[in-house]
């Protein structure tokens, strides 16, 4: 379904920061990036959604490659993308967040598309005059995947979605995933919080200095002590005692 | 106290709150202070003034006045046409020089550029049409008494009238349209804007099509209750941006309500300290609003 092949990619010309990743998402499938701090996790994938330019390498999506689309294009042909930071706009009513995002659906589609993910969503129906700035850290992250969803992705890219909620947020989130994979659409994800990630994902690909490193089935990784000591951080002795 | 003043202040200020409106939308999407925003206010009136010449022309007989008005239909149908061709003077302008600049990312020289564009702009007024004024018609207009002895002309509250309208409906534009929350969206965060879908590209050649569209309707009203001439437009334009920043730079209801203070704040200034003091009073109350609050009246951002 997504297949990204050798690129390189930066924000300065000459510069890259992602230099020859290589990475694969099957359809249905929940796929993880992980790696150390700096090792151009968010930069890939935030290529993939159009937004970092790329110096070398395809993006094929659905048999199209879409290495020189526009973001605007991207998410058109079914890859919606989530960004870490700031992915609500705050100064508009959680209504005009939907409404916007539903401006890529056809017109006698958006008013039904926009009553389902109230239904999905109920928490973001009570708050929908309410301004997505005074929305709390949760419901914000709530808003930024439901307002992804709206165009009926086949694939779902988030950026960090745990990034800054509480635990219990988090559970919320990763339940929300959970049940978004369920409905058939495929996640691609890059996380900090390697156990939460590994526990949603099929498979996952460990990233370091721009390129992958290593790659297997989650659980393969969670167990791979090398691995774990190397790019997760140590996380595995931590996770194992939490 | 004669009131006069009151009803001058706001025919003058709805003219500016409508080109104010203008700078704000620009502002906020594009990210500069466009300098050249005057001269759409002076080539739409000159180009309003051309076409209605052309329409006479092509009608080949004088048409006659719309009821209590001092002109007729084609100086309506000039305008509308007029709007569209500075719409599409701001676009060219866009293509031509701040595309290029945009792309370097600097927002100082792009106001740099927009006030060498602007002295072009005027010079070539200037070159076609002398610095002479011009008029719609210089019919004299009997004003209308209305009660506490204010006095005002039947163009004036047309135009009054008009600029409300336009003010609602850029509003209406900008909440409850597509279009409208894509500018929104691009003024506040334009990535994300490019994520959700919004074609970036087709939202800033939108801004500038109204961008200057708006600035003409405000040039075409001044031109028919006051003169038109090569300058203005740039004369307007501190009054502008006073407007704009009294309001909240980005806030379209800031603008209105900005332009309507400093008109009627300059309106004050005539018989209270002099004609000559009234530039001066528009700022005093620009500075003191944004003492008190630095953001402007609706202002969201510093």
């Amino acid at each position: 379904m997504l297949g990204v092949e050798n690129l390189s990619a930066g924000y300065e010309l000459g510069v890259p920061i992602v230099r020859g990743a290589s990475i694969e998402v099957a359809q249905g499938e929940v796929v993880a990036i992980l790696g150390p701090n700096g090792a151009g996790k968010s930069t890939l994938i935030r290529s993939v959604a159009g937004l970092v330019p790329k110096f070398s390498g395809r993006v094929v999506f659905e048999g199209l490659d879409i290495t020189e689309l526009p973001p605007h294009q991207v998410i058109r042909r079914g890859l919606a993308f989530v960004p870490q930071t700031e992915n609500v706009f705050a100064g508009m009513t959680v209504a005009d967040n939907f409404a916007l995002a539903a401006a890529v659906l056809p017109v006698r589609d958006r008013h039904g598309r926009i009553a389902e993910m109230y239904d999905f969503f109920p928490r973001l129906e009570e708050r929908r005059s309410t301004q997505a700035g005074r929305l709390s850290g949760g419901e914000r992250q709530m808003l930024a995947v439901a307002r992804a969803l709206m165009v009926r992705p086949k694939l779902l890219v988030l950026d960090e979605a745990s990034a800054g909620l509480s635990p219990k947020m988090l559970e919320t989130v990763f339940i929300q995933l959970k049940a978004i994979r369920a409905a058939g659409v495929a996640i691609l994800l890059v996380e900090q919080n390697v156990r939460a990630a590994l526990a949603l994902s099929d498979r996952a690909y460990v990233l370091a200095e721009g390129q992958n490193r290593h790659a297997g089935k989650a659980a393969d990784l969670w167990n791979d002590p090398i691995v774990a000591d190397l790019y997760l951080g140590g996380a595995h002795e931590r996770g194992g005692t939490a | 106290m004669n009131l006069q003043f009151v009803a001058d202040g706001l025919l003058a200020g709805s003219v500016i709150g409508l080109g104010a409106i203008g700078v704000t939308l620009t502002y906020s999407i594009l990210r500069f202070a466009n300098f050249a925003h005057g001269e759409f206010i002076a080539w739409g009136a000159y180009g309003a003034l051309t076409l209605t010449a052309f329409i006479g022309f092509l009608v080949g007989h004088d048409v006659a006045p719309l009821g209590p008005f001092s002109f007729g239909w084609p100086l309506l149908l000039a305008g509308i046409v007029a709007m569209a061709l500075t719409g599409v003077l701001a676009l060219a302008l866009d293509v031509v020089l701040f595309s290029r600049l945009r792309a370097r990312g600097n927002a100082i020289v792009m106001v740099m550029a927009s006030f060498g564009a602007s002295m072009a702009l005027r010079s070539l007024l200037e070159f076609f049409f002398t610095s002479q004024p011009a008029y719609f018609t210089r019919d004299i207009q009997i004003a209308i008494p209305l009660s506490g002895g204010v006095r005002v002309t039947p163009d004036q509250l047309l135009t009054f009238a008009l600029a409300m309208v336009l003010v609602v409906v850029m509003f209406l534009t900008m909440s409850r349209t597509t279009i409208g929350r894509a500018m929104r969206a691009v003024s506040e965060n334009p990535m994300l804007a490019s994520v959700v879908g919004v074609d970036v590209v087709g939202v800033v050649r939108a801004t500038w099509l109204m961008g200057g569209g708006l600035p003409c309707a405000a040039g075409v009203m001044v031109g028919i209750t006051v003169q038109i001439r090569p300058t203005m437009g740039f004369d307007l334009l501190l009054p502008l941006f006073a407007a704009a920043i009294l309001g909240g730079i980005g806030s379209m209801p800031g603008a209105i309500v900005g332009g309507l203070i400093v008109g009627v704040a300059e309106a004050a200034a005539v018989p209270l300290v002099g004609a000559g003091y009234r530039g001066a009073v528009a700022f005093l109350v620009l500075i003191a609003v944004l003492i008190v609050k630095p953001t402007g009246l609706f202002g969201l951002r510093e």
